[in-house]
């Protein structure tokens, strides 16, 4: 048929924009990809040329993205029954799940390759594993299997740093595991804290968050147990090969103001929490988003100014 | 043919033709500088051509 005009029935109010495409790669977890992975490069002890750093970057952002569209691909069936995920383009109609699994697929492949290619093979094979552990061991394995999903999880989400430091240098050291175990301690405490306030979204979605499984007073004695092991390490992290007195200075006083929220949440009851809306829980989860990029930041600033003879001790 | 009205359908596959013909025309650019890079930086050699023919390793 060579007419290009369209069909009445082939006409769909919903029908996807450039947009609606983009929103399946996660763009707001894509943002915190993209800035982990930046430090990790820029902390390595090796020059990169500028054009190689942001393919670098560019291509372990779109990695990170396709495991977002994969990730929305598996779990459609438990986005459209909770309130934070039923806007997302596969429940709202607007993408269907097999263009989702297509596009992530096709942008995994794209993003493993060309890093490889932009900076080395053991890279590439890096972000390989954590598209993998993030849409097989985590999204399609431990999600709905317990309720440590979130600190399984967590891990994916640290990976980007070490990304980043291997692009740089093509190895491996203990530096880049260091910003990888900041993530990492600091996704339980940030997850649990949004399902105190988002509490029904995880129970309709028959996901085992903390919350369903042992309770929200359990929940809140695990936010506190994580904050403190958390602040204790990203408090020494100042004194190792990442660290300096910029970063010890925000790391203090971070820290201190993140302790104080964990044991406010701690202290608190349902009946204290309903009355004002969860505002000490909403507050931590925002205070959680600063937290994690203010340590990234200090750890970029002690790394930037190296060279300077300033930054690290 | 006749004269037909643009629905606003054809806007919206335009943004989307739009959107991926400027990512495939950025991924081409960014392909090159890259090439450009990697073929000028100090480390790059061209491999050794062997008395058969076939490559050996690079210097």
């Amino acid at each position: 048929m060579s007419d290009a005009s369209i069909n009445a029935s082939m006409i769909r109010e919903d029908d996807a924009s450039f947009g609606d495409y983009f929103a399946l790669l996660k763009p707001r977890v894509m943002s915190l990809v993209v800035f982990t992975a930046f430090v990790g490069l820029m902390a390595a002890p090796v020059g990169v040329h500028p054009v190689i750093g942001f393919c670098a970057i560019l291509f372990i952002a779109i990695g990170g993205g396709a495991s977002g569209a994969l990730n929305m691909w598996w779990d459609a069936d438990i986005d459209q029954v909770m309130k934070r995920t039923k806007s997302r383009p596969i429940p709202a109609g607007k993408v269907d799940k097999g263009e989702a699994l297509s596009l992530g697929l096709a942008l995994s492949g794209l993003s493993v390759i060309m890093l490889a290619l932009a900076t080395n093979v053991f890279a590439g094979a890096f972000l390989a594993f954590t598209i993998f552990f993030y849409v097989v061991i985590y999204t399609m394995w431990l999600k709905r299997a317990t309720p440590q999903n979130i600190v399984i999880g967590g891990a994916a989400g640290a990976f980007p740093p070490v990304i980043g430091w291997i692009a740089a240098t093509g190895s491996m050291t203990v530096e880049p595991w260091l910003m990888f175990a900041l993530t990492f301690l600091w996704t339980p405490p940030h997850f649990w804290a949004l399902a105190l306030f988002m509490r029904n979204d995880y129970d309709m979605a028959d996901v085992p968050m903390l919350t369903v499984t042992h309770g929200r007073r359990s929940t809140r004695k695990h936010i506190l147990v994580y904050t403190v092991i958390l602040a204790a390490f990203a408090v020494a992290t100042a004194f190792t090969g990442v660290g300096g007195p910029i970063y010890l200075a925000v790391a203090l006083v971070l820290n201190a103001l993140f302790l104080k929220g964990a044991v406010q949440i701690w202290r608190r009851d349902e009946e204290i929490c309903e009355a004002d809306n969860f505002k000490v829980e909403r507050s931590f989860f925002k205070l959680s988003l600063l937290y994690l990029f203010l340590h990234f930041g200090a750890i970029l600033a002690e790394a930037l100014l190296r060279p300077y003879g300033f930054g690290g001790w | 043919m006749s004269l037909r009205k643009e629905h606003e359908l054809h806007d919206r596959r335009k943004g989307r033709n739009t959107g991926v013909g400027l990512l495939l025309g950025g991924f081409v650019v960014l392909v090159m500088a890259l090439t450009v890079v990697k073929l000028t930086s100090n480390s790059f050699t061209f491999p050794e051509v062997q008395e058969d023919g076939t490559l050996g390793g690079s210097n």
